[in-house]
């Protein structure tokens, strides 16, 4: 039995109490209505459909079949390496075949047109521990990273809780597609200066989240230029390479850097995750490569923290280095991504919504800027609940992207079966309908 | 390829050496990676027993992994679950999992105490825990008390990317390294000459290094010293199954449940499954914080370093079995005893004593001060370095855990099967008899049987003995 002391509570530290992990914002509002009503074919057809989640579930198949016909319980056996070494393994480089079956399927990804060591393979628990991570070792507290938007709202976590870093953005709109600009990153660097704020690197993610594009070669070009006439690092964040509709789209950073003989790559470092290619965010599995030797040896040092259970690096090993599976997973996963993908354009065009032309990710960027009562956040925020309650479908407002124009949306198709899609897109076209109506019967006031 | 260094375009925190791995520590380590023993293909190599691994239950692991196949997502009979698991990124952990971890934890404890399975938050080990404690508790240029000697990784772990700092509370072998009140009050008050704000106090028990735990008095006087600073207990208790012989292991946890004065939102536990389970490479690290603010945050931190799904299934899957977990923890306390009498009897044959309150842990704190040329850091340094080269172990010396008394060592004895541990032990009795044997070639075995009772003053005597020793005598190499 213990007697409670009425005791000033002794702090927490700054960090504990800010609030940059970012959970307070409105976006997790949809969440929580779709935990409270999620929604089943069979016993809750009415339910919340969560369309704000990046996850892709398209491809289980084909891992389920890999994992019938390899076991994991042959590593378990007795006789064989085992269980046991595997459990006692924790060097922060990582098992070396692991590596060598990352570096291939990077390579895979890239169709073949840039060369990953993997010796430069830094394992992480995750992209969110590798952005984190690298951000550490890059920049000091209170200096800036500079990013684009509309930009995954997870950054400002990742990017700044416990390294104290800021994010300073890059602003991007419609206008050119969202691309980014030599004269936006100038702005952006101009706007920190005045601030006094030292920026230290420019972090692009390249498939786009949220824009469900590929940047294009010019501009990464111009990302790298830029890069280096104010001595900054490129954080290139992949993740979602894998998940473009058709290899030759995607232009990796890498490539460029091959392109120029590896010349001034030292600032150079790729993010990669097999939670969005592969479908396994569970299983914790980011890298970062990076050019830089310095880099490397810090990051993995770093990694202590966050280290990859060793049971997963020898599955996954095994797993990305069976050639046969890794060459039909991605083909296949193109396919029905790309299909996924002109579905829901098709059935948005039908009710009379148009999306940025996007061409990889698991999700397509909407403009709902005409349905707008007022061109505004609050405008924006007010459609988005209306959007979850009525239509009863989480999407995620732009501006939990930081995007500088309201009215658009991300949606995600990826993260259910195609019957559930139908639902979606069939909620959306009455909701439509109703709006079309709701317009003619009462016109606008002149 | 070989790409250019660019230093100065990196943060403070990667440009200086909080990494730690500059430390002598590490050498002994490169050594032995170098040149490691095997028994058939290099039985002349160093012997790791720098490495506090536990080794001596896979067989029972790997006897339950056998005959349930159905623990992994990744087999015939699991592969149902994978889709589930494959996606399962939640931070509050699979429930099945936190279940069985604090049910796992309470049997540990002989179950005279319950965890509530809310209030276990994973991370990436325990390495992965500490930083996350410490980013909760403190802000950088705070402070954390911990004694020594204390685990070389705390330096890393707690103070690397948090800017925290760690103030020593000396404890010495006079009083077989206890925690006293006196060395906390100390060492706070030193804090405060200096303007540090001291944030906590973090204790290790079991101890690495010592391999002891600490009595219910010492824990009682800890609990009011923190309640009188109003600071936090950080209690790392990794080696909990590891207490192998009376007295038996009280955890905080306990403490905290007795009639005793105490505000729980400043007590949080680390836990593990490295080194009770043997399971370093899995990453299952924990937070237990009777704090809710605390579990909250370190909850959402965990982000940076959640434990894989898959191994969270298994994990979950094993420990909730009770049977072969009772069955496990009772084994592995039995092979750790055995192993702790083999080991202390083979050094006290050739008269090294070690910390005779040990009964726990996977080592042993080594008292080698009596083969010291001199009082000091420098001379354990050089006995270190004879130990690794010539004796060929790798052995990690106190300096390392920051003790304050030169001469002792920590010998891991729990990473290697029984015919290494011989090989082991009789390299030793070699080294030191080798020692003897050249210092006085004609002494009869009754000599050298009052060796046992005051080894350290007649080793004193031969270094300084007029008569000089045979070249190759190892210690001659320490002494040069």
């Amino acid at each position: 039995m213990v007697t409670e002391i009425e005791q000033p509570t002794v702090e927490l530290s700054k960090v504990a109490v800010s609030e940059t992990h970012g959970e307070d914002s409105p976006y997790f509002a949809g969440w929580k209505a779709h935990d409270e009503d999620p929604y089943d074919e069979s016993s809750n057809s009415s339910g919340v459909i969560q369309m704000g989640l990046a996850e892709n579930q398209v491809s289980f198949d084909l891992l389920e079949e890999y994992l019938e016909q390899n076991s994991e319980a042959s590593n378990w056996a007795e006789g064989a390496p085992g269980f046991r070494e595997n459990a006692l393994f924790q060097d922060y480089h990582g098992l070396k075949s692991f590596r060598q079956a990352m570096a291939s399927f990077m390579e895979k990804i890239r169709g073949g047109r840039a060369k990953f060591d993997p010796d430069r393979i830094v394992l992480t628990a995750g992209a969110t521990a590798a952005n984190e991570l690298l951000t550490f070792i890059l920049a000091d507290p209170d200096d800036a990273l500079l990013v684009p938007t509309p930009y995954y709202p997870g950054f400002d976590r990742d990017l700044r809780w416990r390294t104290g870093v800021k994010i300073v953005p890059i602003h991007c709109d419609s206008s050119n597609d969202f691309q980014v600009t030599l004269e936006a990153m100038e702005a952006a660097y101009r706007h920190a200066v005045a601030m006094n704020i030292k920026v230290r690197g420019v972090l692009i993610t390249n498939p786009s989240n949220p824009l469900g594009a590929t940047i294009q070669r010019s501009v990464l070009e111009e990302i790298l230029d830029f890069a280096k006439r104010n001595n900054i690092h490129v954080v290139s964040d992949e993740i979602y390479s894998g998940s473009t509709f058709s290899s030759s789209e995607f232009v990796s950073i890498a490539e460029i850097l091959e392109a120029r003989g590896y010349k001034d790559s030292e600032r150079v470092h790729i993010v990669y995750s097999l939670s969005k290619d592969l479908g396994l965010p569970g299983f914790r599995v980011g890298t970062i490569y990076s050019y830089n030797d310095k880099v490397v040896t810090t990051a993995r040092r770093m990694s202590s923290f966050s280290l990859i259970s060793s049971q997963t690096q020898h599955l996954l090993a095994s797993m990305l280095s069976d050639e046969k599976f890794t060459e039909n997973y991605i083909k296949t996963n193109r396919e029905r991504l790309r299909k996924r993908y002109e579905m829901i354009i098709q059935g948005l065009k039908t009710s009379g919504i148009e999306c940025l032309k996007g061409n990889a990710g698991l999700f397509c960027w909407m403009n709902l800027s005409p349905l707008l009562e007022t061109p505004t956040r609050k405008g924006e925020l007010a459609l988005w609940k209306s959007i979850l309650h009525e239509v009863k479908i989480n999407i995620s407002p732009g501006s939990s992207c930081h995007c500088s124009e309201p009215g658009w949306f991300r949606v995600c198709f990826a993260n259910m079966s195609e019957p559930t899609l139908e639902v979606a897109l069939k909620r959306i076209h009455s909701f439509m309908d109703q709006r079309k109506t709701d317009a003619i019967q009462s016109p606008p006031q002149l | 390829m070989v790409f250019k260094l660019n230093n100065h375009l990196l943060s403070m925190i990667a440009s200086g050496n909080g990494h730690g791995e500059d430390s002598p520590y590490f050498e002994g380590w490169k050594a032995y990676d170098s040149n490691p023993h095997h028994p058939m293909e290099n039985p002349n190599g160093i012997i790791q027993m720098g490495l506090a691994e536990n080794q001596l239950c896979f067989d029972l692991i790997q006897d339950w992994l056998k005959n349930n196949p159905k623990a992994s997502i990744c087999t015939h009979e699991g592969v149902n679950e994978f889709r589930e698991i494959a996606i399962f990124q939640d931070y509050h952990g699979l429930p099945e999992f936190r279940n069985a971890v604090a049910k796992f934890m309470a049997k540990v404890r002989g179950n005279k105490v319950t965890f509530d399975p809310d209030r276990v938050v994973m991370n990436g080990g325990a390495t992965g825990a500490h930083e996350t404690v410490a980013f909760c508790l403190a802000d950088p240029g705070e402070a954390f008390l911990v004694p020594t000697p204390y685990y070389p990784g705390f330096d890393r772990d707690l103070r690397w990317r948090t800017g925290v700092k760690l103030i020593p509370v000396v404890s010495e072998s006079s009083n077989n390294f206890k925690v006293t009140r006196e060395a906390l009050e100390n060492a706070y008050e030193m804090a405060k000459l200096d303007n540090i704000k001291v944030k906590g106090l973090l204790i290790n028990n079991p101890s690495n290094p010592l391999g002891t735990i600490l009595d219910r008095e010492t824990l009682r006087s800890i609990v009011r010293f923190i309640n009188e600073k109003n600071i936090h207990l950080v209690c790392d208790e990794i080696y909990a199954a590891t207490v192998f012989s009376q007295p038996e292991f009280i955890s905080i946890a306990e403490i905290v449940q007795e009639d005793i004065e105490c505000n729980l939102n400043l007590v949080h536990i680390v836990y593990s499954l490295s080194k009770d389970m043997g399971f370093p490479g899995l990453r299952v690290g924990i937070i237990y914080s009777y704090n809710d603010a605390v579990v909250s945050c370190a909850r959402k931190m965990s982000s940076f370093g959640l434990v894989s799904s898959q191994t969270q299934y298994m994990i979950a899957s094993m420990l909730s079995d009770d049977e072969f977990v009772g069955k496990f923890i009772r084994e592995s306390k039995t092979r750790l005893a055995a192993r702790h009498g083999v080991f202390t009897d083979g050094l006290a044959q050739v008269s090294i004593k070690c910390l005779k309150t040990s009964n726990a842990g996977l080592f042993l704190w080594m008292d080698l001060s009596g083969l010291l040329k001199e009082k000091t850091f420098e001379a354990e340094m050089a006995l270190w370095r004879v130990i690794i080269h010539e004796v060929k172990l790798n052995v990690s010396p106190g300096c390392s855990f920051h003790c304050t008394e030169p001469g002792w060592f920590r010998v891991c004895f729990a990473n290697m099967d029984d015919q290494t541990m011989q090989v082991a032990l009789s390299r030793i009795r070699t080294f030191v008899n080798k020692d003897v044997d050249t210092k006085k070639p004609k002494r009869t075995l009754r000599w050298q049987g009052s060796l046992k009772l005051s080894s350290p003053r007649i080793y004193d005597d031969f270094i300084n003995s007029p008569r000089s020793p045979l070249p190759q005598s190892p210690l001659v190499l320490a002494r040069n």
